[in-house]
């Protein structure tokens, strides 16, 4: 019987399109978009000027505050103006634009395929270089990795658990990533576990990736402590919570840290740049993005370029299809519709979905029949109806008692809602408002 | 027998009536008599205007405070707190009426709908979502939770401009409909004379050329007004022009030079020939203006 979280959950279709593609690089375009906001907390403050020239990995943003994390060149050009522009929040925010000249990529980089295996840096030494990398969450959240790898004073990690459960629905560039670069990853694992002192990590893996299961199993009989899971495929199982339930069967309080359960959870992708920072002074500068939908000719994955437009990766999987209704950055669960397809691939953009339109197409909404799906299968345990209502009403109070703040977006409820409610929509707002009060009765 | 039953109920009643008076002498609570006479001269809308939940939470509020000068009835106005000063012989500080003002003047011409929204009609969902259908991020996203917080039917969206329009007769300037708005664009503006006032109906704070490619009709921070007012009450900050209502004194010069027609005068009376002939443009209808004509008014 395979493990997997206590609470709700749901299992979509998989719809894993462009599972086992290999990995494709992307050319890089003639004018990248490299927006400062790319991660969670505040954005980075550029440290180049109109007209500058830089070489790819050029450190060209620093952070703006102690949740934030440096930015780097991802091409070789010339600065061609710091402006404002449309990225995936929907909002224009600040972006530096550079127009590509050349690919000249800066000295200290090893771009050779070689695997280094040792390390002889100290853990704070490798957490300085992860932050020199700017280096973020690449599961979707962005949350700066040098602030999870330093826990507060107090809290002493047991376990790393690797965040390689994929569970959003067609998305696969982890999944190819482990098939390709399953060495690299699990050096990766190890420097992380090196950093945080711990002497055991377990990577989670869904049931429904046989193969890589299997590849990285027979690899990691090589690096002592790591250990191989698989899961139940349960969507959302890559939620930290969730991860942390399913594999150490502990739960983590409302309101508390990871850490209070021992556990640091990182995702795949992570561990993998991880690697590229510390053993081949490589800044997070190029990701895996899976391009997808049931109507694009060649759905696929590619190694891009941060701040490529995702115009580029549309045309390299066949161009939009006719019929397309939304394009959607990340998964169809999670994701957000794209206003433009000239937003560009951020540190965080982990899939492009293309949707038709009658997938697309929101179903009007109707009265609550009161059948408590959504409570079902919330994985938090809340009550979704009742977080709605009460936002709908601005009933704030009632919302925050019913610990509105512990939802994780996931979107089971509005999924499950056989009466198509917009419950995520309204929660959403609600958390927020509960989240400003809470911060201004604090301050 | 019908002795019986007329002795039993009347005892009855009479220890009845015995215990209540006892319980309302026993638990009686002291309200000072003033409440209830400034709650009668308060218009009774329970808005919320004023800051408290409804007209008794204010009345008590005036009782109890020691001056009137936060104190305020904006439904009311001037007139209603001057009743209120003299039950309570406080003196109550004279406040000019206002009244709600749309600051987009974004209409669906004006501004070219880029994408479609298809979530959830609210226009707080979708800011929290992202800048909206148009490449204006800062504009009226339609959706009218204004119009849904208004208690006294005086914000009405035009299906046709897609745009809020305030009654002005009807508007009390409670201020629900800025706190409804995510947006930020509805603003408590002095009445003015006559109901004149002159404004700036515009908040995008982009580049001239940012906000005029998103819509024609945007202030590009032109600092044209500016220059114009010889009052000193126009200042243009983050690339967008403000009308000090208390320094502008209605001459309308703003109003002519602006090259997005952004500023908007109300009421006042049309220009005269000759004047037009040199530098004014032809104004267009303006929503506001344009609402004093709604069916209920007629």
């Amino acid at each position: 019987m395979l493990r997997t979280f206590r609470i709700g959950g749901i299992h979509p279709p998989e719809n894993k399109l462009s599972a086992g593609k290999k990995i494709v690089r992307l050319a890089v375009p003639k004018q990248v978009i490299i927006p400062l906001s790319q991660h969670i907390g505040a954005p980075a403050q550029a440290i180049v000027k109109k007209g500058d020239m830089v070489k790819t990995g050029t450190l060209i943003a620093k952070p703006g505050g102690f949740v934030s994390a440096n930015i780097h060149s991802s091409v070789s050009g010339k600065i061609n103006k710091i402006d404002s522009a449309i990225d995936a929040s929907g909002y224009k925010r600040t972006a530096i634009f550079i127009d590509v000249d050349g690919d000249e990529w800066e000295d200290a980089i090893d771009r050779s395929d070689n695997l280094i295996k040792d390390c002889k840096l100290s853990g704070k030494e490798i957490i300085d270089k992860i932050a020199a990398a700017g280096i973020v969450g690449l599961g979707g959240a962005t949350f700066p990795t040098q602030i999870k790898l330093t826990p507060p004073p107090g809290n002493k990690a047991e376990i790393l658990i690797i965040n390689a459960v994929e569970c959003e629905p067609y998305l696969t560039s982890d999944h190819i990533l482990m098939m390709e670069k399953g060495e690299e990853v699990l050096i990766g694992v190890t420097l992380l576990m090196k950093a945080i002192d711990v002497k055991r990590a377990v990577i989670g893996i869904e049931n429904n990736k046989p193969d890589a299961i299997k590849h990285l199993t027979n690899l990691a009989s090589a690096y002592p402590g790591i250990e191989i899971m698989p899961l139940k495929v349960q969507y959302p199982q890559g939620g930290e919570k969730q991860l942390i339930d399913a594999v150490i069967r502990k739960q983590v309080k409302s309101g508390a840290l990871p850490i209070s359960a021992g556990a640091v959870v990182q995702n795949v992708g992570t561990s993998f740049a991880v690697y590229e920072a510390v053993q081949k002074n490589k800044p997070l500068i190029e990701r895996v993005v899976t391009v997808t939908g049931k109507k694009l000719t060649n759905p696929t994955n590619l190694l891009t370029r941060i701040g490529t437009p995702i115009n580029a990766l549309i045309e390299e999987a066949g161009g939009v299809p006719e019929n397309t209704g939304k394009i959607i950055g990340g998964g169809p669960m999670m994701g957000k519709a794209l206003v433009s397809p000239d937003v560009p691939v951020t540190k965080g953009s982990s899939g492009i979905l293309l949707l038709t339109k009658e997938e697309s197409v929101r179903k009007p909404m109707q009265n609550c029949i009161r059948c408590a799906k959504c409570v079902n299968v919330c994985p938090m345990g809340l009550n979704p109806t009742l977080l709605m209502n009460a936002t709908e009403f601005t009933n704030w109070d009632m919302a925050e008692a019913n610990y509105i703040v512990d939802c994780i977006e996931c979107g089971s409820c509005s999924y499950t809602c056989p009466a198509n409610r917009p419950l995520l929509d309204y929660i959403r707002l609600g958390k927020g408002k509960v989240m400003g009060i809470i911060r201004a009765r604090k301050a | 027998m019908i002795l019986i039953a007329i002795i039993s109920l009347g005892g009855i009643g009479a220890a009845g009536a015995a215990l209540l008076y006892a319980t309302s002498k026993k638990f009686e609570v002291y309200e000072d008599p003033r409440v209830s006479q400034v709650q009668e001269v308060l218009p009774a809308a329970n808005c919320g205007g004023c800051g408290f939940a409804g007209c008794a939470g204010f009345a008590a509020a005036c009782v109890k405070a020691d001056n009137l000068d936060n104190l305020n009835c904006p439904v009311g106005g001037a007139s209603v707190m001057e009743k209120v000063s003299a039950i309570l012989g406080k003196e109550a500080l004279k406040t000019e009426p206002t009244v709600a003002v749309v600051r987009c003047n974004g209409d669906c011409d004006a501004r070219p709908q880029l994408n479609q929204y298809d979530g959830v009609s609210n226009c707080a969902i979708a800011a929290a979502l992202y800048g909206g259908e148009t490449g204006c991020s800062f504009g009226c996203l339609g959706m009218g939770d204004c119009e849904a917080s208004c208690n006294f039917d005086a914000i009405h969206i035009n299906p046709v401009t897609r745009l809020p329009e305030v009654i002005e007769d009807k508007c009390t300037s409670c201020g629900a409909c800025v706190k409804a708005c995510p947006k930020n664009i509805i603003e408590l503006r002095k009445k003015g004379p006559k109901s004149r006032r002159i404004y700036v109906s515009c908040v995008n704070q982009d580049k001239g050329g940012v906000a005029r490619k998103a819509c024609t009709n945007a202030c590009i921070g032109c600092s044209k007004c500016e220059k114009e007012c010889a009052f000193d009450a126009i200042k243009v900050e983050n690339n967008l022009a403000y009308i000090d209502p208390v320094k502008c004194r209605l001459c309308r010069k703003c109003v002519v030079v602006c090259p997005t027609m952004a500023i908007h005068e109300l009421n006042f009376p049309p220009r005269k020939e000759k004047e037009a002939d040199s530098t004014v443009k032809p104004q267009k209808i303006q929503p506001e203006t344009a609402a004093t004509v709604t069916p209920e008014n007629k």
